[in-house]
């Protein structure tokens, strides 16, 4: 698969701080990125650089093959953290204006508008100001400004930030959509349920460090504790007895809503598992197992305390 | 017309001529002015002396009393009773008292009144009474055919003024040279003071309201500051050439009627103000020195604009381009009386006052060559503080929080 983005040792540092230190990335294309990071990590500045809004001290952006240039942003879509509308311009006005500003004729954006704003079902919009919006509404506005243009690389800073659930479903349903049309998308967010339900693949930056990188479930296989859920029938003592040799923990788990049974138990290593189902199989009546993976939560909390512990803040 | 500065622009500019503010404040201000200039003329019609009944009691042998005549609001009435008694009565409003020497000696002449007497009221009795004691002086010499003479030697000086071109002499007149560089340059400093601030509060509203990310998403950001400034700027001559449309229409149609009434009445010669010619040539600088100083001012502002995040705190550092701008209001004005002054002449090349200190000049008739190279360091100017502005803009607009010094803005413009 190849990468629409490489990012290669990028640094950037304003007056007294240093917001990106030698970031490398590689977003695959028509995949969904994620961008994590705790608040002031520096992600809205790595955004901005691959935006083409600020550029790099050190380090190159690579866009489709060639070096980032002002004119690859108008095959980039950009929806920022804080959403920018003019308060006093008609949303119709303003998305055209928006459009054009991308490169789109007059002809064709007030059709692809048209399109978008009756899809989202907002055509009774077109001719409302801005500050007549709700905060959703707005978002909804911003959200196709963002897409009309039709990029091949489309960049979310915290899009479902005040967005009700109804709403927050429409736009996961049209990302996702707009990624099986071929679009990549990045998108930074603290909402780690949403990472785990859309991300391939992730970054996690952390004081202008890139600390992790790599494929969701890749990430949540490598972090895993080898943790497994056995769901079954019969004694407590005797499951406990049988799987006691190859795990470093066990604990009871309420039953389930049938009545099982169910116990968590820490494996010494993943090669273990078959034996495990075999003494539990013969101990109790087995119904089932699965693996517990951690959540994308567990993996962000503990990498950045970690890496916090390695390197503690230079005052 | 599809480039993006020309979009930026497009926008700028539909967005405030459109409002309704600007259509009422376009059409009003005219108003406004005219009303502004009446209204000491109508304040001080409205405060004239009211009628005023003057006793006077004269006890001179000469009986100057008599000779003081009722004009305008001022009645005089002889009387001869007691003082106190003439005080006392309510039908006078003031008592004058003129004391039996009083052509010898003056300071013997009292003014007695219920109200405070009124400046107009004093002087109007006391360059009466001047006159009458002077002529009284001036027969006791005794001199023969003396009404004659005095007919005679009376001169009414009336300068005409003239100024010396190449070739021919035009006529010109320093008063109306004066009022029009007065208004004009007065005109400069409200149009810079108020786009200038325009420019500066609309990209703090930009950097606000974060509208100004996704514009760079698309857009290099000195496509952005080049389009507000020059879409405001295209709002600030529309504005003025309405204004200037509805002067010329006024001066070809009213300015010959006023214009006779005046010079019938004081001698002030407003002829030239008629002539649409000159009126044309006048907008013709107007324009020029406007459109520079704008631009000039506004790079800075829009400086201002982009380094912090609310007009409170751009208070501070707007005085960078307030102060530099009512120096030169200042020195427009006295120029305006003296417009040949060295200081007049610097200060009209300087950029920074340039504007204003040309308009108040122009009127007059100044060389050439100074207007020429008072418009190239201008524009010169310009190009260089919009250059030093793109490079603290471009840092500035993503700068939040902090209320950046002026030391810091230099520092900004050095960054790569």
């Amino acid at each position: 698969m190849d990468n629409i983005i490489t990012v290669e040792g990028v640094s950037k540092s304003f007056a007294k701080h240093k917001a990106l230190d030698n970031v490398s990335l590689a977003v695959p294309r028509g995949s969904v990125y994620g961008l994590l990071g705790p608040n002031g990590a520096g992600k809205t500045t790595l955004i901005r650089t691959i935006n083409h809004i600020t550029a790099p001290d050190t380090g190159t952006i690579t866009f489709n093959g060639h070096r980032l240039t002002a004119a690859d942003t108008a095959t980039i879509g950009y929806l920022p953290e804080e959403r920018g509308l003019y308060k006093k311009m008609k949303v119709g006005d303003q998305a055209l204006f928006f459009a054009r500003l991308k490169g789109l004729g007059k002809a064709e954006a007030t059709a692809r508008l048209k399109e978008w704003f009756e899809h989202l079902e907002i055509s009774d919009w077109w001719d409302k100001k801005v500050e007549e919006l709700s905060k959703g509404m707005a978002q909804k506005v911003q959200f196709i400004v963002t897409v009309l243009h039709r990029p091949q690389l489309l960049i979310f800073d915290e899009p479902f930030s005040g967005f009700d659930p109804i709403n927050a479903n429409i736009l996961k349903r049209e990302i996702l959509k707009l990624r099986d049309e071929g679009a990549t998308v990045i998108f930074s967010t603290h909402n780690m349920a949403s990472v785990e339900e859309l991300c391939d693949e992730i970054t996690l930056i952390n004081r202008s460090h890139n600390i992790l990188s790599g494929s969701v479930r890749e990430l949540r296989r490598r972090f895993s504790d080898n943790s497994y859920e056995f769901s079954y029938d019969g004694s407590q003592d005797a499951i406990r007895a049988a799987l006691q040799p190859m795990t470093r923990n066990m604990a009871d788990a309420p039953t389930d809503r049938e009545g099982l049974r169910r116990i968590i138990v820490n494996l010494h290593d993943s090669s273990d598992l078959p034996l495990a189902v075999a003494a539990a199989n013969g101990a109790v009546r087995l119904e089932g197992f699965r693996a517990l993976l951690p959540s994308m939560d567990d993996i962000f909390i503990k990498t950045v305390e970690a890496a916090n512990l390695k390197t503690p803040v230079q005052q | 017309m599809n480039s993006p500065l020309a979009i930026i622009i497009r926008r700028e500019y539909l967005e405030r001529v459109q409002r309704k503010s600007f259509i009422i404040s376009t059409l009003l201000m005219p108003i406004l002015m005219v009303a502004l200039m009446l209204a000491p003329a109508a304040i001080m019609l409205l405060s004239g002396p009211e009628n005023k009944n003057v006793a006077v009691i004269d006890e001179t042998s000469q009986k100057i009393g008599q000779r003081l005549n009722s004009e305008g609001e001022l009645t005089f009435t002889a009387v001869a009773t007691d003082p106190t008694e003439a005080m006392a009565n309510e039908d006078y409003d003031a008592v004058l008292i003129i004391g039996s020497d009083a052509v010898s000696r003056p300071d013997d002449i009292r003014l007695y009144s219920h109200e405070a007497a009124s400046m107009q009221t004093e002087s109007a009795i006391s360059s009466q009474l001047k006159n009458i004691i002077e002529n009284e002086r001036l027969k006791s010499y005794d001199i023969d055919n003396l009404g004659q003479i005095m007919k005679e030697i009376q001169a009414d000086v009336r300068l005409e003024t003239f100024r010396i071109t190449d070739g021919d002499t035009s006529e010109t007149s320093s008063l109306i040279s004066y009022i029009v560089g007065t208004i004009t340059s007065f005109m400069l400093y409200m149009f810079i003071l108020l786009y200038g601030q325009m420019v500066m509060t609309s990209i703090i509203e930009e950097k606000n309201n974060r509208v100004l990310e996704i514009v760079v998403s698309s857009v290099h950001p000195n496509a952005l500051m080049m389009g507000k400034i020059v879409g405001i700027g295209l709002v600030a001559i529309t504005q003025i050439l309405i204004w200037g449309l509805i002067t010329t229409a006024c001066s070809m149609w009213l300015m010959p009627l006023v214009a006779g009434a005046a010079s019938a009445t004081d001698g002030l010669d407003i002829g030239m103000l008629g002539s649409p010619l000159y009126i044309m040539g006048l907008f013709g600088y107007i324009m020029l020195f406007l459109v520079g100083g704008y631009l000039f001012y506004s790079s800075i502002y829009a400086a201002i604009g982009s380094a912090v995040d609310n007009i409170q705190d751009a208070s501070q550092l707007q005085s960078i381009a307030i102060v530099p701008i009512i120096v030169g209001l200042i020195i427009g004005m006295t120029a305006s009386q003296d417009p040949s002054s060295g200081m007049a002449v610097w200060a009209s090349i300087i950029p920074f006052t340039s504007p204003m200190v040309m308009m108040s000049r122009i009127p007059f008739g100044i060389p050439a060559w100074q207007i020429v190279v008072s418009v190239v360091v201008l524009y010169a100017s310009f190009l260089a503080m919009v250059w030093l502005a793109a490079k603290i803009y471009r840092v500035g607009i993503f700068m939040y929080g902090k209320k950046p010094s002026f030391a810091e803005l230099i520092r900004w413009a050095r960054y790569k």
